[in-house]
């Protein structure tokens, strides 16, 4: 049976670790699918075909959380034993939750107003900032700084954001 | 009604025997069935060399005519001859637009939908299988006997209740299904093995009455899908209907009759059809009372006529590309699939959206059934070695409902299948001993707003404080798509589970009615059918372990050995009675002894995949 205790990155065979070669996990990962994946077992025995779909089912989640860079950080954080993503603990700093609200109320009123090239610039101010996020935890995840957590946060915050105004200048078009 | 061909058990067939395989596209108009003959996939026709079935079933006065004999039927005999089925599968009488209920005598009640024919309420699931079984007898006949494997498929937006009904259909007409398979992905098959392409492809697939889009990737013989999106509810038909609507305007006519209705929209159809090559169309219609309806379509007016269906399959082709964060320049082709993808407008505006000419090498009828052909060859064992890989996603998000009318989303549109995914919930009263389950899918965040697939309760919480209960529900989502759901509290291991059964579509317990009734009328009786079909099961069970044995005995110890063989020993001994029961118990008990084995052989298959054996090259047949 897949030993369902073993992390992401040693299922696939790769070094633990933010700093990953995206190429090597997208072949890690078709790999273990070529061998693991239902479609191989039709015509086996029920346990073999309930043992491919859970095995299955876990190289599908593995690839998941290490293809986005921001659960990877988080994945990466929980092997180190920090919850950074938990229910229990959604801090962010004042000042930046502040700001992001007065982006969110000025994409909509650069909705209202029909003005894309505004919403646009703003959509990619938003993405310019993620993009320095994710450097950023990649230099904290090498140093172990306790101000991770926050950042990732932050991170995810922001990209979330960017998808959510991508969706308010679509829903416009 | 045909059994099941079993072999005699000492002559078990040879492992290399090239199985039955079929694939079956089930359209909402048309329906076809292929195989792999000789290595290349051909769709199989029936005596007088036509390779559709028109998805029309006619409950007749002696018999049930499926086919072109029922199409001949539907103007005169509208009421009991039901076409375009699979846009009422898995659902319920409330999603039938009130145009539409006048097509049929549609039975009011909950859930699933009945129509009252000559031979009784019938339910689409019904209607589908009748078509299944025709295409079922036509394979049979072509190959020579039983079928060892069907690949079936169904559009990539249906939905769980819609994916089930099919399945439901196949069990009652006795087909064998490997998998369900996404039309578009099909289609990728077909295409994409045939044209040994790499990059990233869109298939635009419009049926009789359903939409999708599928963006995939192909690398090395992987088919990714990376998202899919679409209309369960638009198609061809609506062209059709669309033609009718200008008909009755232009004309004033009155309140037609159902058959006078059937007539004139077979006319608009044939209409349709000939502005592909005409630039005008006549539209000439005889009513039952003499009067005469003649008018002249030109392709010009259709298009205008049709301009709010064209711009309403391009929304979602903009949503597939954000999904897939992909923008249409990324597209390297663009395959068009289904009947409906003949017309020009059609043609013009995916060449516009995508910038390229779209790529209809390949008959948009066929390739669909021809892709699941090729699908189901590997899938029963046909091919050696390594070969492609397709790895599909579900169409539209699972979740659950919590407090407020709110979805929760548990699992996201366009997760790569299988998947399992879970979430904790918790209880919101003081001392809540149960906790009621409402399995929801769609997009938007209130539960009216969403599909209500199923309900069902977690009892026996033993009294806590609000909100000190976990309660974990898991949402499995198998290879074909289907969810089932279950659900543990931690603390207590108190556990429901459910697969899911949806709240328009058949139980178990009617599935077996059903089957039961078609026997009633066969000269082999029900018990005859669950033994051969037991056999059949167990025969299978047999060569899996065997086959297994042959491979991999070097990982059993001897004693596990000894388990298997004689597990294995018992079901060919009762495979040789007529005793269903023990036959049963006895595949039990093997299924349980070969469990280790089973997990020790996965176990070295992932060792195998990480010790980064490769098969980067792959053959296109």
């Amino acid at each position: 049976m897949i030993d369902f205790s073993r992390s992401h990155f040693d299922l696939l065979g790769l070094r633990p670790g933010f700093r990953i070669d995206a190429e090597a996990l997208e072949r890690a990962y078709r790999d273990l699918q070529r061998r693991v994946h239902p479609d191989n077992f039709a015509r086996a025995s029920d346990a073999q075909k309930r043992l491919a779909l859970q095995a299955s089912a876990r190289a599908n989640e593995a690839y998941r959380t290490l293809r986005d860079p921001v659960a990877r950080a988080e994945y990466v954080l929980a092997l180190r034993g920090v919850d950074a993503a938990s229910e229990t603990d959604t801090r962010l700093p004042v000042e930046f939750l502040t700001r992001q609200l007065e982006r969110r109320e000025a994409a909509e009123e650069a909705k209202d107003a029909h003005d894309d090239r505004a919403l646009g610039a703003l959509i990619d101010d938003v993405r310019r900032e993620a993009a320095e996020a994710r450097d950023e935890v990649a230099r904290l995840l090498d140093a172990s700084d306790p101000a991770t957590p926050m950042r990732v946060r932050e991170w995810r915050f922001l990209v979330k954001l960017a998808d959510d105004l991508d969706a308010l200048r679509d829903a416009q078009i | 009604m045909a059994l099941f061909q079993i072999s005699e058990p000492d002559q078990s067939p040879l492992p290399h025997a090239k199985r039955r395989a079929v694939g079956i596209d089930l359209g909402t108009t048309n329906s076809l069935v292929a195989t792999v003959r000789d290595g290349v996939a051909v769709v199989l026709c029936d005596d007088a060399g036509r390779p559709l079935v028109p998805s029309v079933v006619r409950y007749g006065e002696h018999a049930t005519e499926v086919g072109y004999d029922a199409l001949a039927h539907a103007a005169d005999d509208p009421h009991d001859t039901i076409a375009s089925a699979k846009r009422l599968m898995g659902r319920g009488l409330a999603d039938v637009a009130s145009g539409q209920r006048r097509a049929y005598r549609f039975v009011d009640g909950e859930g699933v939908i009945r129509m009252a024919t000559r031979s009784g309420a019938k339910t689409p699931i019904e209607v589908s299988a009748e078509i299944l079984k025709t295409l079922r007898a036509r394979a049979e006949a072509s190959l020579g006997g039983a079928l060892d494997g069907a690949v079936v498929t169904v559009p990539a937006y249906f939905d769980d209740a819609q994916r089930q009904a099919t399945k439901d259909a196949a069990t009652l007409a006795g087909v064998p299904v490997v998998r369900l398979l996404n039309e578009p992905t099909a289609a990728a098959i077909a295409y994409g093995l045939d044209n040994a392409a790499e990059g990233t492809y869109a298939v635009f697939d419009l049926g009789g009455g359903t939409f999708d889009i599928s963006i995939l990737r192909l690398t090395r013989g992987v088919f990714e899908v990376l998202a899919t999106n679409g209309d369960s509810a638009l198609g061809g038909d609506d062209f059709d209907h669309a033609i009718v609507d200008w008909a009755r305007d232009e004309s004033r006519l009155p309140a037609l009759s159902a058959v006078d209705a059937r007539r004139l929209l077979a006319r608009a159809r044939e209409a349709k059809e000939l502005l592909t090559q005409h630039d005008a169309a006549p539209l000439i219609v005889s009513f039952a009372d003499g009067a005469r309806l003649e008018l002249t379509l030109s392709r010009e007016t259709f298009g205008r006529l049709t301009h709010a269906l064209v711009a309403k399959t391009l929304v979602p082709v903009s949503r597939a590309l954000r999904d897939a964060k992909l923008t249409a320049s990324d597209i390297k082709g663009v395959v068009l699939v289904g009947g409906a993808t003949r017309m020009p407008q059609i043609r013009h505006a995916v060449a516009a959206c995508f910038g390229q000419a779209p790529l209809t090498n390949l008959d948009p009828d066929e390739v669909v059934a021809l892709g699941a052909a090729i699908q189901a060859n590997k899938l029963v064992g046909n091919r050696d070695g390594d070969d492609w890989l397709l790895l599909d996603v579900i169409p539209l998000s699972l979740g659950i409902e919590t407090m407020g009318g709110l979805v929760e989303k548990i699992v996201p549109r366009n997760s790569t299948i299988p998947v399992v995914r879970a979430q904790d919930f918790t209880t919101f009263k003081d001392g809540q001993a149960a906790m009621a389950l409402h399995v929801l899918q769609g997009e938007r965040e209130k539960v009216s707003d969403c599909r209500s697939l199923a309900r069902f309760e977690l009892r026996g919480i033993p009294p806590m404080t609000a909100g000190a209960a976990r309660i974990r529900v898991s949402f499995d989502v198998d290879a074909d798509g289907l969810l089932s759901v279950s659900a543990r509290e931690q603390t207590t291991g108190v556990e429901a589970s459910i697969a899911v059964k949806p709240s328009y579509g058949l139980t178990d317990a009617e599935i077996a009615r059903m089957l039961q009734d078609s026997f009633a009328h066969a000269t082999d009786d029900a018990a005859a059918r669950t033994l051969a079909e037991t056999r059949v099961e167990a025969q299978r069970m047999v060569t899996a372990t065997e086959s297994a044995l042959a491979a991999d005995a070097a990982l059993l110890a001897p004693q596990e050995r000894n388990a298997i063989d004689h597990a294995l020993a018992e079901v060919q001994r009762r495979l040789e009675g007529d005793d269903r029961d023990a036959l049963s118990a006895a595949v039990s008990a093997l299924n349980a002894a070969s469990e280790g084995f089973a997990a020790k052989r996965m176990d070295r298959s992932v060792a195998q995949a990480l010790a980064g054996k490769r098969v980067d090259a792959f053959d296109s047949r």
